[in-house]
């Protein structure tokens, strides 16, 4: 057993092994509906308290720093945290296996029945719903830049050549991306 | 392995390293790819796994497995999930084990006023690249409207819209 002293700020509960990894990100693939950040937030902190309040908003600055989804970056970095690779690997594994399983199963089910009219219109509605949440993220993520008139302007310029003349992502981030640090640079200073 | 997966492991490989600022950004490219670059699937087909990935529980990116269940069965799956998922956390290991170096250092919060008004240019792409490809009739022009306004101005569940606009559409009104 661990013989470390207790150090009073630090997480209560010991440090989970491998299976315990997988079988909590499991659980939070399985019921994360529709952003699961709240109930990581939940699950690490509160219930199985494997991290403060502060070491998880710390880990999760680091993630949405990092290309790739947030919580599949949070899940790698808490299982690296307490079992090296083998745990960053099993995190992210229970993490996502749920997950596919269920969307291959919603797979299965469209491919099998989308000549149903019934199943079509069920399908084209609910493709509608979620290109209107996607709208809705967008108006949130864009008004915080309404009087910044220069992220306005790149964040058109990316609008433009992506959604518009449809070029390719790489050649328009390695453009813009630099572009916006250097003027977002020269505004700070 | 089929040049189909390799063209799979290719593209996602590329979209798991471009994924700043989460997954809403890598769609319009992921849309380009599969639909205008190598014709696996219409524009309206990739709306409609858009969707079904959302009605699944997890995080937001299970469109990847999907795209490739679609493409290249229980292969394509497995590349997809790999070559999408592989790569960032490669990154998110390097740099766990290097954050004490950087969390504090001042060009970080710079980065990270940069990056904002190019994630949001992807995500508005995002939106309205899937809001054309999944509108073909006025009323479904109607359900985007009606979901981003309650998603924008109550804290209705994004699950309990979806399943209002399933259910609008279900009722055929004006899809003919």
């Amino acid at each position: 057993m661990d013989i470390t002293p207790e150090v009073p700020s630090l997480a209560a509960e010991p440090s989970p092994g491998t299976g315990e990894l997988f079988t909590g990100f499991l659980w939070l693939g399985l019921t994360g509906f529709g952003g699961v950040l709240p109930l990581a937030r939940h699950m690490l902190v509160e219930k199985r308290r494997w991290l403060t309040a502060e070491e998880f908003t710390d880990l999760l600055g680091l993630c949405q720093f990092l290309p790739g989804g947030n919580i599949i970056n949070l899940s790698v970095a808490v299982g690296l945290r307490f079992r090296g690779i083998p745990g960053a690997l099993a995190a992210i594994l229970g993490l996502i296996a749920a997950p596919t399983a269920v969307v291959i199963g919603l797979g299965v089910l469209y491919d099998r029945y989308a000549d149903d009219p019934h199943i079509r219109h069920l399908f084209n509605g609910l493709a509608a719903a979620a290109a209107g949440l996607l709208v809705a993220l967008s108006i949130k993520m864009a008004s915080p830049l309404r009087t910044r008139p220069v992220a306005i302007a790149f964040a058109s310029l990316c609008f433009v050549a992506i959604a518009i003349l449809r070029v390719p992502l790489l050649p328009t981030m390695l453009t813009l991306a630099p572009l916006s640090i250097l003027v977002a640079w020269r505004l700070a200073r | 392995m089929t040049p189909t997966l390799v063209a799979l492991m290719v593209i996602f490989t590329q979209l798991s390293l471009l994924a700043f600022g989460g997954g809403a950004t890598i769609l319009p490219e992921m849309q380009r790819q599969v639909v205008d670059v190598h014709h696996w699937m219409s524009a309206q087909e990739f709306g409609a796994l858009f969707a079904l990935a959302q009605a699944a529980p997890g995080p937001n990116m299970m469109i990847v497995p999907l795209v490739g269940w679609h493409v290249a069965g229980l292969q394509g799956v497995l590349v997809t999930s790999i070559a999408k998922f592989g790569p960032s956390s490669v990154v998110t290991i390097v740099a766990a084990s290097l954050w004490n170096r950087f969390r504090a250092h001042p060009w970080r919060p710079v980065v990270l006023a940069g990056l904002a008004p190019v994630t949001t240019g992807l995500v508005c792409s995002s939106a309205a690249l899937i809001t054309q490809a999944s509108v073909q009739t006025w009323s479904l022009g109607l359900i985007v409207l009606g979901v981003a306004a309650a998603a924008s101005r109550t804290r209705l569940h994004p699950l309990l819209l979806l399943a209002a606009g399933a259910a609008f559409g279900l009722t055929g009104i004006g899809q003919g």
